[in-house]
Protein backbone atom coordinates (compact mmCIF):
# COMPACT_ATOMS: atom_id res chain seq x y z
CA UNK A 1 0.00 0.00 0.00
CA UNK A 2 1.66 3.68 -1.02
CA UNK A 3 1.20 6.30 2.01
CA UNK A 4 -1.61 8.53 1.73
CA UNK A 5 -2.41 11.89 3.38
CA UNK A 6 -5.69 12.15 5.17
CA UNK A 7 -8.72 14.80 5.33
CA UNK A 8 -12.10 15.03 6.42
CA UNK A 9 -14.34 16.73 4.16
CA UNK A 10 -16.32 19.73 6.03
CA UNK A 11 -18.69 19.99 2.71
CA UNK A 12 -20.26 18.58 -0.46
CA UNK A 13 -18.82 21.47 -2.07
CA UNK A 14 -15.21 20.25 -0.78
CA UNK A 15 -15.75 16.46 -1.36
CA UNK A 16 -16.41 17.40 -4.96
CA UNK A 17 -13.37 19.32 -5.63
CA UNK A 18 -11.12 16.79 -3.98
CA UNK A 19 -13.03 14.00 -5.83
CA UNK A 20 -12.16 15.95 -8.75
CA UNK A 21 -8.54 15.76 -8.83
CA UNK A 22 -6.33 13.19 -9.48
CA UNK A 23 -4.75 10.49 -7.33
CA UNK A 24 -7.98 11.31 -4.67
CA UNK A 25 -10.54 8.68 -3.48
CA UNK A 26 -13.27 9.85 -1.59
CA UNK A 27 -13.58 7.62 1.76
CA UNK A 28 -17.17 6.59 3.48
CA UNK A 29 -18.34 3.43 4.63
CA UNK A 30 -14.91 1.94 3.62
CA UNK A 31 -15.76 -1.82 3.26
CA UNK A 32 -14.31 -1.81 -0.24
CA UNK A 33 -11.69 1.24 -0.45
CA UNK A 34 -9.86 -0.77 2.21
CA UNK A 35 -9.63 -3.78 0.21
CA UNK A 36 -8.99 -1.84 -2.46
CA UNK A 37 -5.72 -0.52 -0.89
CA UNK A 38 -4.81 -3.50 0.46
CA UNK A 39 -4.38 -5.43 -2.68
CA UNK A 40 -3.46 -2.35 -5.20
CA UNK A 41 -6.57 -2.25 -6.93
CA UNK A 42 -6.92 1.34 -5.68
CA UNK A 43 -3.31 3.74 -5.17
CA UNK A 44 -4.39 7.30 -3.91
CA UNK A 45 -2.48 9.75 -2.67
CA UNK A 46 -4.98 11.25 -1.08
CA UNK A 47 -8.06 9.73 0.70
CA UNK A 48 -10.45 11.93 1.25
CA UNK A 49 -13.14 11.46 4.39
CA UNK A 50 -16.58 12.47 3.57
CA UNK A 51 -18.05 10.38 6.57
CA UNK A 52 -18.79 13.65 8.25
CA UNK A 53 -21.31 14.73 6.20
CA UNK A 54 -24.14 14.08 8.12
CA UNK A 55 -26.37 15.75 4.95
CA UNK A 56 -26.12 13.25 3.39
CA UNK A 57 -27.10 10.72 5.76
CA UNK A 58 -31.06 10.39 6.09
CA UNK A 59 -33.62 7.88 4.90
CA UNK A 60 -37.22 10.21 3.96
CA UNK A 61 -40.47 9.11 2.71
CA UNK A 62 -42.68 11.16 1.13
CA UNK A 63 -45.78 11.21 -0.85
CA UNK A 64 -44.48 10.37 -4.23
CA UNK A 65 -40.25 8.73 -3.17
CA UNK A 66 -38.38 7.38 -0.91
CA UNK A 67 -35.18 9.33 -0.50
CA UNK A 68 -31.95 7.68 0.37
CA UNK A 69 -29.04 9.88 1.53
CA UNK A 70 -26.05 8.76 -0.22
CA UNK A 71 -24.27 7.95 3.81
CA UNK A 72 -27.01 6.29 4.90
CA UNK A 73 -25.60 2.90 5.80
CA UNK A 74 -26.68 -0.16 4.44
CA UNK A 75 -28.34 -1.51 8.31
CA UNK A 76 -30.02 1.58 8.78
CA UNK A 77 -32.16 1.20 5.59
CA UNK A 78 -32.61 -2.53 5.94
CA UNK A 79 -34.27 -1.98 9.32
CA UNK A 80 -36.42 1.30 8.62
CA UNK A 81 -39.77 0.13 9.04
CA UNK A 82 -40.71 2.42 5.75
CA UNK A 83 -38.79 0.72 3.74
CA UNK A 84 -39.57 -2.70 4.78
CA UNK A 85 -43.59 -1.72 4.44
CA UNK A 86 -43.21 0.14 1.16
CA UNK A 87 -40.54 -1.72 -0.70
CA UNK A 88 -39.75 -5.04 1.21
CA UNK A 89 -37.22 -6.29 -1.88
CA UNK A 90 -35.06 -3.56 -1.20
CA UNK A 91 -35.30 -4.17 2.81
CA UNK A 92 -34.51 -7.82 1.93
CA UNK A 93 -31.79 -7.46 -0.81
CA UNK A 94 -29.94 -5.40 2.54
CA UNK A 95 -31.00 -7.80 4.97
CA UNK A 96 -29.28 -10.50 2.86
CA UNK A 97 -26.24 -8.65 1.39
CA UNK A 98 -22.77 -8.83 3.72
CA UNK A 99 -22.89 -9.45 7.32
CA UNK A 100 -24.62 -7.12 10.04
CA UNK A 101 -20.77 -5.49 10.84
CA UNK A 102 -20.52 -4.76 7.40
CA UNK A 103 -23.75 -2.97 7.15
CA UNK A 104 -23.13 -1.09 9.92
CA UNK A 105 -20.12 0.19 8.52
CA UNK A 106 -21.27 0.60 4.49
CA UNK A 107 -23.19 3.14 3.06
CA UNK A 108 -25.58 3.34 0.22
CA UNK A 109 -23.99 4.95 -2.37
CA UNK A 110 -20.39 2.94 -1.54
CA UNK A 111 -22.90 0.23 -2.03
CA UNK A 112 -23.75 1.17 -5.82
CA UNK A 113 -20.01 2.30 -5.96
CA UNK A 114 -18.72 -1.50 -5.15
CA UNK A 115 -16.58 -3.46 -7.83
CA UNK A 116 -16.68 -6.95 -9.18
CA UNK A 117 -15.86 -9.74 -6.63
CA UNK A 118 -13.85 -11.65 -10.14
CA UNK A 119 -11.57 -13.62 -8.35
CA UNK A 120 -9.15 -12.90 -11.06
CA UNK A 121 -10.02 -8.70 -10.46
CA UNK A 122 -9.09 -9.45 -6.48
CA UNK A 123 -6.36 -11.75 -6.69
CA UNK A 124 -3.38 -10.78 -4.56
CA UNK A 125 -0.49 -11.62 -7.16
CA UNK A 126 -1.77 -9.49 -10.45
CA UNK A 127 -3.30 -11.53 -12.81
CA UNK A 128 -4.87 -10.16 -16.38
CA UNK A 129 -7.30 -8.18 -15.85
CA UNK A 130 -8.97 -5.59 -18.09
CA UNK A 131 -10.44 -3.77 -15.26
CA UNK A 132 -7.31 -3.84 -13.21
CA UNK A 133 -5.06 -3.39 -15.77
CA UNK A 134 -6.66 -2.26 -18.96
CA UNK A 135 -4.96 -4.54 -22.36
CA UNK A 136 -3.86 -7.07 -19.60
CA UNK A 137 -6.53 -9.58 -21.15
CA UNK A 138 -9.19 -11.36 -19.26
CA UNK A 139 -8.17 -14.40 -17.42
CA UNK A 140 -11.61 -15.15 -16.64
CA UNK A 141 -12.83 -16.00 -20.49
CA UNK A 142 -10.00 -19.16 -20.01
CA UNK A 143 -10.18 -19.84 -16.90
CA UNK A 144 -12.91 -20.37 -13.90
CA UNK A 145 -15.93 -18.67 -15.58
CA UNK A 146 -18.67 -20.31 -12.56
CA UNK A 147 -19.63 -16.99 -11.30
CA UNK A 148 -19.52 -14.88 -14.39
CA UNK A 149 -22.18 -13.09 -17.00
CA UNK A 150 -24.20 -14.97 -19.48
CA UNK A 151 -25.16 -11.46 -20.80
CA UNK A 152 -23.74 -8.37 -21.55
CA UNK A 153 -20.17 -8.93 -21.12
CA UNK A 154 -17.93 -8.79 -23.78
CA UNK A 155 -14.62 -9.94 -25.46
CA UNK A 156 -12.59 -8.05 -22.67
CA UNK A 157 -14.55 -8.41 -19.83
CA UNK A 158 -17.50 -10.88 -18.03
CA UNK A 159 -17.48 -9.83 -14.80
CA UNK A 160 -20.55 -9.28 -12.35
CA UNK A 161 -22.13 -6.54 -10.54
CA UNK A 162 -22.14 -7.62 -7.00
CA UNK A 163 -24.62 -5.30 -5.27
CA UNK A 164 -27.95 -7.01 -4.02
CA UNK A 165 -29.44 -3.80 -3.12
CA UNK A 166 -28.81 -2.24 -6.91
CA UNK A 167 -30.84 -5.23 -8.19
CA UNK A 168 -33.79 -4.22 -6.38
CA UNK A 169 -33.41 -0.74 -6.83
CA UNK A 170 -33.38 -1.32 -10.51
CA UNK A 171 -36.69 -3.70 -10.47
CA UNK A 172 -37.73 -0.29 -8.28
CA UNK A 173 -36.46 2.18 -11.06
CA UNK A 174 -34.95 4.39 -8.96
CA UNK A 175 -32.80 7.39 -9.77
CA UNK A 176 -29.42 8.23 -8.83
CA UNK A 177 -28.88 11.96 -7.68
CA UNK A 178 -25.23 13.47 -8.19
CA UNK A 179 -23.71 16.92 -7.97
CA UNK A 180 -20.61 17.40 -9.25
CA UNK A 181 -18.06 20.19 -10.50
CA UNK A 182 -21.00 21.32 -12.95
CA UNK A 183 -23.68 20.96 -10.97
CA UNK A 184 -26.67 17.88 -10.37
CA UNK A 185 -28.35 15.44 -12.39
CA UNK A 186 -30.28 12.71 -12.14
CA UNK A 187 -29.18 9.31 -13.75
CA UNK A 188 -32.03 6.43 -14.11
CA UNK A 189 -30.29 3.23 -12.20
CA UNK A 190 -30.35 1.62 -15.03
CA UNK A 191 -28.63 4.03 -17.08
CA UNK A 192 -25.57 4.48 -14.14
CA UNK A 193 -23.53 1.45 -14.52
CA UNK A 194 -21.87 1.38 -18.11
CA UNK A 195 -21.17 -2.43 -20.07
CA UNK A 196 -17.65 -3.24 -20.23
CA UNK A 197 -17.22 -3.54 -23.91
CA UNK A 198 -13.73 -2.58 -25.17
CA UNK A 199 -13.40 -0.38 -21.50
CA UNK A 200 -14.38 -2.62 -19.08
CA UNK A 201 -12.15 -0.34 -16.44
CA UNK A 202 -14.98 1.90 -17.08
CA UNK A 203 -18.09 1.21 -14.88
CA UNK A 204 -20.36 3.99 -14.16
CA UNK A 205 -20.99 6.92 -16.47
CA UNK A 206 -20.04 8.95 -13.22
CA UNK A 207 -17.83 12.05 -14.24
CA UNK A 208 -14.84 12.76 -12.54
CA UNK A 209 -15.66 15.03 -9.45
CA UNK A 210 -19.07 13.57 -9.74
CA UNK A 211 -20.46 12.54 -6.23
CA UNK A 212 -23.62 10.32 -5.06
CA UNK A 213 -25.82 12.50 -2.87
CA UNK A 214 -29.33 10.86 -3.32
CA UNK A 215 -30.79 7.63 -4.32
CA UNK A 216 -34.40 7.98 -5.18
CA UNK A 217 -37.43 5.24 -5.55
CA UNK A 218 -40.93 5.77 -6.73
CA UNK A 219 -43.64 4.95 -4.68
CA UNK A 220 -46.21 2.89 -6.39
CA UNK A 221 -49.25 0.85 -5.18
CA UNK A 222 -46.86 -2.09 -6.62
CA UNK A 223 -43.88 -1.37 -4.61
CA UNK A 224 -45.11 -2.89 -1.44
CA UNK A 225 -46.15 -6.52 -3.57
CA UNK A 226 -42.27 -6.83 -4.05
CA UNK A 227 -39.63 -9.63 -2.93
CA UNK A 228 -35.78 -10.37 -3.09
CA UNK A 229 -35.02 -14.15 -4.08
CA UNK A 230 -30.77 -14.64 -3.71
CA UNK A 231 -29.30 -18.17 -4.39
CA UNK A 232 -26.00 -18.70 -3.16
CA UNK A 233 -23.82 -21.21 -1.89
CA UNK A 234 -24.12 -20.60 1.91
CA UNK A 235 -27.07 -19.76 3.55
CA UNK A 236 -25.95 -16.36 4.97
CA UNK A 237 -22.77 -14.16 4.35
CA UNK A 238 -22.22 -14.91 0.97
CA UNK A 239 -22.34 -13.28 -2.58
CA UNK A 240 -25.45 -14.19 -4.91
CA UNK A 241 -24.78 -16.80 -7.57
CA UNK A 242 -28.19 -15.24 -9.32
CA UNK A 243 -30.83 -13.09 -7.72
CA UNK A 244 -33.91 -11.74 -8.41
CA UNK A 245 -35.90 -8.62 -7.91
CA UNK A 246 -40.13 -8.69 -8.86
CA UNK A 247 -42.61 -6.51 -8.15
CA UNK A 248 -46.40 -7.30 -9.11
CA UNK A 249 -49.74 -6.28 -9.59
CA UNK A 250 -52.44 -9.14 -10.07
CA UNK A 251 -55.87 -9.35 -10.14
CA UNK A 252 -57.32 -13.44 -9.29
CA UNK A 253 -53.77 -14.38 -9.39
CA UNK A 254 -53.64 -12.95 -13.25
CA UNK A 255 -50.74 -10.73 -13.31
CA UNK A 256 -51.63 -7.28 -14.60
CA UNK A 257 -48.01 -5.36 -14.30
CA UNK A 258 -44.75 -7.31 -13.22
CA UNK A 259 -40.99 -5.63 -13.15
CA UNK A 260 -38.10 -8.03 -12.80
CA UNK A 261 -34.34 -7.09 -12.77
CA UNK A 262 -31.58 -10.28 -12.34
CA UNK A 263 -28.34 -10.32 -10.58
CA UNK A 264 -25.73 -12.24 -10.90
CA UNK A 265 -25.88 -12.71 -14.52
CA UNK A 266 -24.50 -9.74 -16.47
CA UNK A 267 -22.32 -6.80 -15.79
CA UNK A 268 -25.01 -4.89 -13.96
CA UNK A 269 -28.50 -5.64 -13.02
CA UNK A 270 -30.45 -6.72 -16.20
CA UNK A 271 -34.40 -5.95 -16.10
CA UNK A 272 -36.06 -8.83 -18.45
CA UNK A 273 -38.18 -6.18 -20.10
CA UNK A 274 -39.40 -9.02 -23.03
CA UNK A 275 -40.29 -10.79 -19.87
CA UNK A 276 -42.27 -8.05 -18.30
CA UNK A 277 -44.26 -7.47 -21.28
CA UNK A 278 -44.94 -11.24 -21.75
CA UNK A 279 -46.14 -12.07 -18.27
CA UNK A 280 -49.13 -9.54 -18.81
CA UNK A 281 -52.16 -11.78 -18.30
CA UNK A 282 -50.88 -15.12 -17.04
CA UNK A 283 -51.44 -16.47 -13.89
CA UNK A 284 -49.14 -16.51 -10.98
CA UNK A 285 -49.43 -20.19 -10.58
CA UNK A 286 -48.87 -21.33 -14.15
CA UNK A 287 -45.25 -21.67 -14.13
CA UNK A 288 -44.66 -23.34 -17.63
CA UNK A 289 -46.29 -20.31 -18.75
CA UNK A 290 -43.87 -17.64 -16.88
CA UNK A 291 -41.00 -20.00 -17.54
CA UNK A 292 -41.34 -19.56 -21.50
CA UNK A 293 -42.48 -15.84 -21.43
CA UNK A 294 -39.08 -15.24 -19.67
CA UNK A 295 -37.13 -17.24 -22.62
CA UNK A 296 -36.59 -14.28 -25.06
CA UNK A 297 -34.64 -11.97 -22.75
CA UNK A 298 -32.02 -14.75 -22.65
CA UNK A 299 -31.79 -15.15 -26.60
CA UNK A 300 -29.10 -13.06 -26.56
CA UNK A 301 -26.80 -14.75 -23.54
CA UNK A 302 -23.66 -16.33 -24.13
CA UNK A 303 -23.07 -18.86 -21.78
CA UNK A 304 -19.24 -19.47 -21.07
CA UNK A 305 -17.48 -23.04 -19.82
CA UNK A 306 -18.83 -23.38 -16.27
CA UNK A 307 -22.44 -20.71 -16.04
CA UNK A 308 -24.38 -22.32 -18.67
CA UNK A 309 -26.36 -23.20 -15.31
CA UNK A 310 -27.50 -19.67 -14.55
CA UNK A 311 -29.50 -18.83 -17.59
CA UNK A 312 -31.56 -21.84 -15.98
CA UNK A 313 -31.28 -21.07 -12.39
CA UNK A 314 -32.18 -17.51 -12.51
CA UNK A 315 -35.26 -17.95 -14.93
CA UNK A 316 -36.87 -19.92 -12.12
CA UNK A 317 -35.53 -17.51 -9.54
CA UNK A 318 -37.23 -14.80 -11.58
CA UNK A 319 -40.33 -17.02 -10.83
CA UNK A 320 -40.39 -17.83 -7.22
CA UNK A 321 -39.68 -14.05 -6.28
CA UNK A 322 -42.37 -12.95 -8.85
CA UNK A 323 -44.88 -15.52 -6.95
CA UNK A 324 -43.21 -14.37 -3.62
CA UNK A 325 -43.85 -10.88 -4.67
CA UNK A 326 -47.72 -11.50 -5.39
CA UNK A 327 -48.53 -13.21 -2.26
CA UNK A 328 -47.74 -16.78 -3.13
CA UNK A 329 -46.04 -18.79 -0.27
CA UNK B 1 -6.51 16.65 18.54
CA UNK B 2 -8.52 17.85 15.72
CA UNK B 3 -6.26 21.08 14.48
CA UNK B 4 -7.94 23.18 12.08
CA UNK B 5 -5.74 24.53 9.49
CA UNK B 6 -4.55 27.83 9.26
CA UNK B 7 -5.44 30.14 6.49
CA UNK B 8 -2.33 29.51 4.97
CA UNK B 9 -2.51 25.94 4.96
CA UNK B 10 -6.20 26.07 3.64
CA UNK B 11 -4.67 28.39 0.70
CA UNK B 12 -1.96 26.18 0.01
CA UNK B 13 -4.29 23.12 -0.06
CA UNK B 14 -6.95 24.69 -1.87
CA UNK B 15 -4.32 25.75 -4.65
CA UNK B 16 -4.13 21.68 -4.96
CA UNK B 17 -7.72 21.06 -4.44
CA UNK B 18 -9.18 23.23 -7.00
CA UNK B 19 -10.92 25.22 -3.68
CA UNK B 20 -11.56 22.90 -1.68
CA UNK B 21 -12.20 23.26 2.11
CA UNK B 22 -11.20 20.37 3.96
CA UNK B 23 -10.41 20.17 7.87
CA UNK B 24 -7.93 17.12 8.47
CA UNK B 25 -7.09 15.91 12.15
CA UNK B 26 -3.42 16.53 11.19
CA UNK B 27 -1.01 18.42 13.59
CA UNK B 28 0.58 21.27 11.58
CA UNK B 29 3.74 20.54 13.52
CA UNK B 30 4.20 17.18 10.94
CA UNK B 31 2.93 18.51 8.38
CA UNK B 32 5.77 18.60 5.37
CA UNK B 33 6.67 20.98 3.64
CA UNK B 34 5.03 22.04 -0.19
CA UNK B 35 1.97 20.73 -1.34
CA UNK B 36 2.65 17.86 -3.44
CA UNK B 37 3.75 16.16 -0.03
CA UNK B 38 1.21 16.42 2.52
CA UNK B 39 1.66 14.73 5.43
CA UNK B 40 1.22 10.61 5.30
CA UNK B 41 0.91 10.42 9.26
CA UNK B 42 -1.93 11.84 11.56
CA UNK B 43 -2.05 12.68 15.16
CA UNK B 44 -5.72 10.99 16.56
CA UNK B 45 -7.64 10.69 19.98
CA UNK B 46 -9.03 7.32 20.36
CA UNK B 47 -10.98 6.51 23.23
CA UNK B 48 -10.36 2.49 23.87
CA UNK B 49 -12.91 1.14 26.78
CA UNK B 50 -13.12 4.47 28.68
CA UNK B 51 -9.06 5.32 28.33
CA UNK B 52 -7.80 8.29 25.97
CA UNK B 53 -4.96 7.39 24.09
CA UNK B 54 -3.11 9.89 21.97
CA UNK B 55 -1.30 8.19 18.89
CA UNK B 56 0.73 9.20 15.76
CA UNK B 57 -0.17 6.88 12.41
CA UNK B 58 0.89 6.19 9.35
CA UNK B 59 -2.34 7.09 7.78
CA UNK B 60 -2.53 3.41 6.34
CA UNK B 61 -2.60 1.90 9.67
CA UNK B 62 -6.14 0.22 10.38
CA UNK B 63 -7.66 0.58 13.99
CA UNK B 64 -6.80 -3.40 14.28
CA UNK B 65 -3.42 -2.88 13.95
CA UNK B 66 -3.47 0.12 16.38
CA UNK B 67 -5.11 -1.80 19.14
CA UNK B 68 -3.06 -4.76 18.84
CA UNK B 69 0.70 -3.37 17.80
CA UNK B 70 -0.01 0.39 19.18
CA UNK B 71 -1.64 -0.12 22.20
CA UNK B 72 -1.19 -3.40 23.51
CA UNK B 73 -4.72 -4.58 23.28
CA UNK B 74 -4.30 -8.00 21.56
CA UNK B 75 -7.77 -9.39 22.20
CA UNK B 76 -8.67 -8.13 19.27
CA UNK B 77 -7.80 -11.09 16.84
CA UNK B 78 -5.99 -10.69 13.12
CA UNK B 79 -8.07 -13.34 10.95
CA UNK B 80 -8.42 -12.71 7.45
CA UNK B 81 -6.89 -8.22 7.47
CA UNK B 82 -10.06 -8.35 4.59
CA UNK B 83 -13.47 -8.29 6.10
CA UNK B 84 -14.43 -11.83 5.23
CA UNK B 85 -14.09 -13.65 8.84
CA UNK B 86 -15.22 -11.32 11.64
CA UNK B 87 -12.48 -11.99 14.31
CA UNK B 88 -11.39 -8.48 14.25
CA UNK B 89 -14.83 -6.85 15.32
CA UNK B 90 -15.14 -4.25 17.93
CA UNK B 91 -17.55 -1.60 18.96
CA UNK B 92 -17.43 1.65 17.70
CA UNK B 93 -19.83 4.16 19.43
CA UNK B 94 -22.00 1.19 20.56
CA UNK B 95 -21.96 -0.78 16.68
CA UNK B 96 -20.42 -3.43 15.73
CA UNK B 97 -17.47 -2.98 13.03
CA UNK B 98 -14.89 -4.89 11.38
CA UNK B 99 -11.45 -3.17 12.61
CA UNK B 100 -9.55 -4.29 9.92
CA UNK B 101 -11.46 -2.44 7.16
CA UNK B 102 -11.36 0.88 9.74
CA UNK B 103 -8.42 3.33 8.93
CA UNK B 104 -7.35 4.30 12.59
CA UNK B 105 -7.66 8.31 12.15
CA UNK B 106 -11.14 7.67 11.24
CA UNK B 107 -12.01 6.59 14.38
CA UNK B 108 -10.57 9.84 16.48
CA UNK B 109 -12.66 10.79 18.71
CA UNK B 110 -15.12 7.45 18.77
CA UNK B 111 -15.70 5.15 22.01
CA UNK B 112 -13.49 1.97 21.06
CA UNK B 113 -14.55 -1.05 22.61
CA UNK B 114 -13.14 -3.55 22.38
CA UNK B 115 -13.01 -7.64 24.15
CA UNK B 116 -10.78 -6.00 27.06
CA UNK B 117 -13.55 -3.44 28.11
CA UNK B 118 -16.71 -5.89 28.73
CA UNK B 119 -15.82 -7.14 31.97
CA UNK B 120 -16.72 -5.04 34.69
CA UNK B 121 -14.83 -4.41 37.91
CA UNK B 122 -13.62 -8.47 36.98
CA UNK B 123 -16.88 -9.65 36.41
CA UNK B 124 -17.58 -11.18 33.08
CA UNK B 125 -20.06 -9.90 30.79
CA UNK B 126 -22.73 -12.28 30.55
CA UNK B 127 -21.90 -13.43 26.98
CA UNK B 128 -18.45 -14.16 28.32
CA UNK B 129 -20.04 -16.11 30.84
CA UNK B 130 -22.41 -17.71 28.94
CA UNK B 131 -19.37 -18.42 26.31
CA UNK B 132 -17.70 -20.52 29.13
CA UNK B 133 -20.70 -22.57 30.08
CA UNK B 134 -21.96 -23.75 26.72
CA UNK B 135 -18.28 -24.45 25.53
CA UNK B 136 -18.64 -22.10 22.77
CA UNK B 137 -15.50 -22.31 21.38
CA UNK B 138 -12.41 -24.64 20.35
CA UNK B 139 -9.38 -23.07 19.26
CA UNK B 140 -10.82 -19.41 20.80
CA UNK B 141 -9.26 -17.40 17.82
CA UNK B 142 -12.32 -16.20 16.46
CA UNK B 143 -14.05 -16.10 19.77
CA UNK B 144 -13.57 -12.33 21.58
CA UNK B 145 -15.36 -11.28 17.55
CA UNK B 146 -17.67 -13.58 18.15
CA UNK B 147 -18.66 -12.13 22.07
CA UNK B 148 -18.17 -8.56 20.37
CA UNK B 149 -20.77 -9.60 17.77
CA UNK B 150 -23.02 -11.22 20.10
CA UNK B 151 -23.09 -8.36 22.73
CA UNK B 152 -24.26 -6.02 19.65
CA UNK B 153 -26.58 -8.97 18.26
CA UNK B 154 -28.02 -8.93 21.93
CA UNK B 155 -28.59 -5.22 22.08
CA UNK B 156 -29.80 -4.78 18.10
CA UNK B 157 -32.66 -7.06 19.37
CA UNK B 158 -31.29 -10.28 17.13
CA UNK B 159 -31.24 -12.52 19.19
CA UNK B 160 -35.21 -13.73 19.63
CA UNK B 161 -34.46 -17.67 17.58
CA UNK B 162 -31.55 -20.09 16.67
CA UNK B 163 -33.00 -19.03 13.13
CA UNK B 164 -32.14 -15.01 13.41
CA UNK B 165 -28.59 -15.59 16.18
CA UNK B 166 -27.40 -17.95 13.15
CA UNK B 167 -28.58 -15.25 10.39
CA UNK B 168 -27.29 -12.21 12.44
CA UNK B 169 -24.18 -14.07 13.50
CA UNK B 170 -22.72 -15.18 10.13
CA UNK B 171 -20.44 -12.61 9.71
CA UNK B 172 -18.51 -14.46 12.37
CA UNK B 173 -16.88 -17.45 10.75
CA UNK B 174 -15.87 -20.43 13.39
CA UNK B 175 -12.99 -23.02 11.47
CA UNK B 176 -13.88 -25.25 14.57
CA UNK B 177 -17.53 -25.23 13.75
CA UNK B 178 -18.37 -24.80 17.17
CA UNK B 179 -21.55 -22.48 15.52
CA UNK B 180 -24.07 -25.11 17.91
CA UNK B 181 -22.47 -23.96 20.94
CA UNK B 182 -22.18 -20.56 19.96
CA UNK B 183 -25.32 -19.86 19.18
CA UNK B 184 -26.67 -21.82 22.50
CA UNK B 185 -24.84 -19.77 24.23
CA UNK B 186 -26.04 -16.31 22.37
CA UNK B 187 -29.35 -17.22 22.80
CA UNK B 188 -29.26 -18.19 26.62
CA UNK B 189 -27.44 -14.85 26.88
CA UNK B 190 -30.38 -13.16 25.28
CA UNK B 191 -33.26 -15.20 27.58
CA UNK B 192 -31.22 -13.68 30.69
CA UNK B 193 -31.11 -10.27 29.46
CA UNK B 194 -34.41 -10.33 29.20
CA UNK B 195 -35.14 -11.53 32.81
Amino acid sequence: MNPFSYARATDLSSAIAAASTEGTVLLAGGTELLNWLKEGIATPRRVVDINALSELDYIELNATELRLGALARMSAVAAHPDVGREFPALSIALEKSASQQIRNMASMGGNLMQRTRCPYFRAEVELPCNKRVPGSGCAAREGEDRSHAVLGGSEQCIATHPSDAAVALTMFDAVVRVEGPKGPREVPIDEFYALPGKTPHVETVLAPGEVIVQIAVPRSSMTPHSYYLKVRERASYEFALVSAAASVETEWKIIRTAKIAVGGVAPKPWRLRSGEANLVGVALDDEATMHRALERDFETARPGRHNGFKIELVRRTAIRALQAAGGMA
Amino acid sequence: METRWTRREVLETAAVLGGASLVSPVNAAQRIAGSADEPIESTMHLSINGREHTLVLDNRATLLDALRERIGLTGTKKGCDRGECGACTVHIDGRRVLSCLTLAVTAHGREITTIEGLAKSGALHPVQAAFIRHDAFQCGFCTSGQIMSAVACLAEGHAGSEAEVAEYMSGNLCRCAAYPQIRAAVLAAARESRG
